[in-house]
C-alpha cells in the first residue's frame, strides 16, 4: 500500500481544523438542543441539569466547544474571503491569527467560568 | 563512484551518464522506489550522493546502473515539459527540478513513488488518461466562432479578464496539482485543479464561443463546488499557477449565473 | 439549476447568516458563564423576548441547513458514502436539528 501523501502546509491544517471542528459541533448540536429543551419541563428541571453540568469535566468540554466553534467560524471566514473577495494571496497569516484568536476565546471563556 | 561502462551508455556522451559535479563524497543515499502496480512495494537501492544531484539523476542512476527494469518517465529534463512528475518524500514534484538536498532536507532517505490519484502502470509510471478525460469533462477545450473571412477578435492584453486568463494559461498538464489535491484523492468525481483552471481561462477568453457550456461543465457535480480551498494545488504547481483562485472565480460566476446575471 | 451549485449557495449563504449570530452567541456564552449558569438567569433573558426568539430561531434554521451539507462532504470524501440513501439520511439529520432546535427555542422563550 502506498503511504499517505505527506504535504505539510498551513492551508491543509486550516482545512482539517475546519472540518474536524465542524463534525464535532454537528455531533454536539442535538444534545445542546435537548438540554435547552429541558426548560419545557419547567425552570427546576433546567436548573438540575445545569447543576449537574457544574463539574470540571463538563466545564472542560464546554471550553472545548467554545474553542471549536471559534476555530470553525474563523476558518470559515477565511474560506469565504478566498472565494468571494479579490484574490490577495492564500491569506496564510489569517490561519495563524485565527488559531490565536480561537485559543484566546477559549481562554476567555475559561477565565470567565472560573471567576 | 562505480567504475565500468554501463550497457546503457548514452550515444552522445560516453562516460558521463548523469549531471551534477562529480565529487569524492563517500556518503550514499538510501533510496526507496515503488515497484510494481497498486499492490507493489518499495524496493531499496543505495545510490552514491553527489553535489547538485537532482532526483531525476538518482532515478536515472538506478535504472542504468542498478536495475534496468525500473520504469519511469522523463523527457526534457530541464523543467519545461512536466513529464517527470513523481511523489518525492511524500510531495508531488518534478524530479528534474528537485535537488536531492531539497527533498531530503538533511537526511539520507529518498522515497520515490508514482503520482497520487492516478492508476499505476508500473513502478513510477502512471496512466494520465483519467486526468485528460476530466479535462474534457470540464470542457477544457476552446470553441471558436469566427472563420478566416471574419475579422480577428480584438483583445486588450491589459483588460482584467485577459490578465486573469494569462495568469492561468501556462499549464502544461503535468498532473502535479492533481496529485497534490486532497479532494481528487478522496472524491473520484472531482474534476481537479488543472481541468477547472483551464475552464477558468476559457471563461475569461473573449474568443470563446461557448462560455455557457464551459460554465455548465465546470459547475456540475464534481466541478468547482467540490473545491475546499486547501490550496495544495497552488503550493505545488511547478509553474506557479493558482488553480484555487481560478476555481473561486468559477464559483462566483456560477452564483452570478444562478441569479440571472450576465456571465 | 444544478444540485452542486445549489448546495454550495445554501452552504455559503447559511454561513454568512451564522457568522454574526455565532459571534454574538460566543460573547453571550463568555458573559453568561461568569458566576455559573442558572436557569433563572438564562430564562430571565430569553422568556417572552421577541428579539431572542428571532435570533435563536434564525440560528436554528441556518444551522439546520449548514451542518448537513457540511457533513455530506465529509461522508463523501472521508467515508466514500454517496447516493440517494446518504442524501436522505442527511435531510433527516437536518430535520432533526430543525425540530429539536425550534423546540429548544420555544422552551427558552416560552413561545
Amino acid at each position: 500500500m502506498l503511504p499517505a501523501n505527506s504535504q505539510r502546509h498551513a492551508g491543509r491544517y486550516a482545512a482539517f481544523a475546519h472540518r474536524l471542528s465542524g463534525v464535532l459541533l454537528a455531533v454536539f448540536l442535538p444534545f445542546h438542543f435537548l438540554a435547552l429543551g429541558l426548560a419545557i419541563e419547567g425552570e427546576a428541571r433546567l436548573d438540575s441539569f445545569l447543576a449537574w453540568s457544574d463539574q470540571p469535566l463538563v466545564k472542560i468540554a464546554e471550553w472545548g466547544l467554545v474553542t471549536l466553534l471559534s476555530v470553525h467560524l474563523l476558518a470559515g471566514l477565511r474560506v469565504l474571503t478566498l472565494e468571494f473577495l479579490p484574490w490577495r494571496g492564500p491569506r496564510k497569516a489569517w490561519i495563524a491569527v485565527g488559531a490565536i484568536v480561537a485559543a484566546l476565546t477559549g481562554i476567555l471563556f475559561f477565565v470567565s467560568a472560573s471567576a | 563512484m562505480p567504475a565500468g561502462i554501463s550497457p546503457f551508455s548514452c550515444a552522445n556522451g560516453g562516460g558521463r551518464r548523469y549531471s551534477g559535479i562529480m565529487s569524492n563524497t563517500s556518503s550514499t543515499l538510501d533510496v526507496r522506489i515503488w515497484r510494481g502496480g497498486e499492490d507493489g512495494a518499495f524496493q531499496p537501492f543505495s545510490v552514491p550522493r553527489q553535489e547538485h544531484q537532482t532526483v531525476l539523476d538518482v532515478v536515472t542512476y538506478v535504472q542504468r546502473e542498478l536495475d534496468p527494469t525500473l520504469a519511469y518517465r522523463f523527457a526534457c529534463r530541464v523543467g519545461m515539459c512536466g513529464s517527470c512528475g513523481m511523489t518525492v518524500n511524500g510531495r508531488p514534484r518534478w524530479t528534474c527540478r528537485t535537488h536531492v538536498e531539497t527533498a531530503t532536507r538533511g537526511s539520507d532517505v529518498l522515497e520515490l513513488a508514482p503520482l497520487r490519484s492516478l492508476p499505476i502502470i508500473r513502478d513510477l509510471v502512471t496512466d494520465m488518461t483519467p486526468f485528460f478525460e476530466k479535462w474534457q469533462t470540464a470542457q477544457g477545450r476552446a470553441t471558436g466562432s469566427k472563420t478566416r473571412a471574419d475579422d480577428t477578435q480584438k483583445i486588450d492584453p491589459a483588460s482584467p479578464r485577459r490578465q486573469a486568463a494569462d495568469a492561468a494559461i501556462e499549464c502544461i498538464n503535468c498532473g502535479v496539482c492533481y496529485a497534490a489535491c486532497d479532494v481528487v484523492a478522496s472524491d473520484p468525481d472531482y474534476l481537479g485543479p488543472a481541468a477547472l483552471n483551464r475552464a477558468w481561462t476559457l471563461m475569461n477568453d473573449d474568443r470563446e464561443a461557448d462560455r455557457a457550456g464551459v460554465l455548465e461543465a465546470a459547475t456540475a457535480g464534481g466541478g468547482c463546488h467540490s473545491c475546499h480551498s486547501h490550496g495544495s494545488c497552488v503550493e505545488h504547481c511547478p509553474v506557479g499557477l493558482n488553480p484555487s483562485a481560478g476555481i473561486a472565480g468559477l464559483k462566483r460566476l456560477s452564483l452570478l449565473a444562478m441569479v440571472g446575471g450576465k456571465i | 439549476m444544478q444540485a452542486a451549485a445549489l448546495l454550495f449557495l445554501a452552504q455559503r449563504a447559511s454561513a454568512l447568516v451564522l457568522a454574526p449570530l455565532v459571534l454574538v452567541h460566543l460573547g453571550l456564552a463568555i458573559y453568561a458563564i461568569h458566576g455559573g449558569l442558572t436557569a433563572a438567569e438564562i430564562l430571565g433573558r430569553t422568556q417572552g423576548s421577541a428579539g431572542w426568539t428571532l435570533f435563536y430561531g434564525l440560528f436554528v434554521v441556518a444551522a439546520a441547513v449548514h451542518a448537513p451539507i457540511g457533513l455530506r462532504n465529509v461522508l463523501r470524501e472521508w467515508l466514500g458514502l454517496k447516493g440517494l440513501g446518504v442524501n436522505l439520511v442527511l435531510v433527516g439529520f437536518g430535520a432533526v436539528l430543525l425540530l429539536l432546535g425550534l423546540r429548544a427555542v420555544a422552551a427558552v422563550t416560552g413561545i
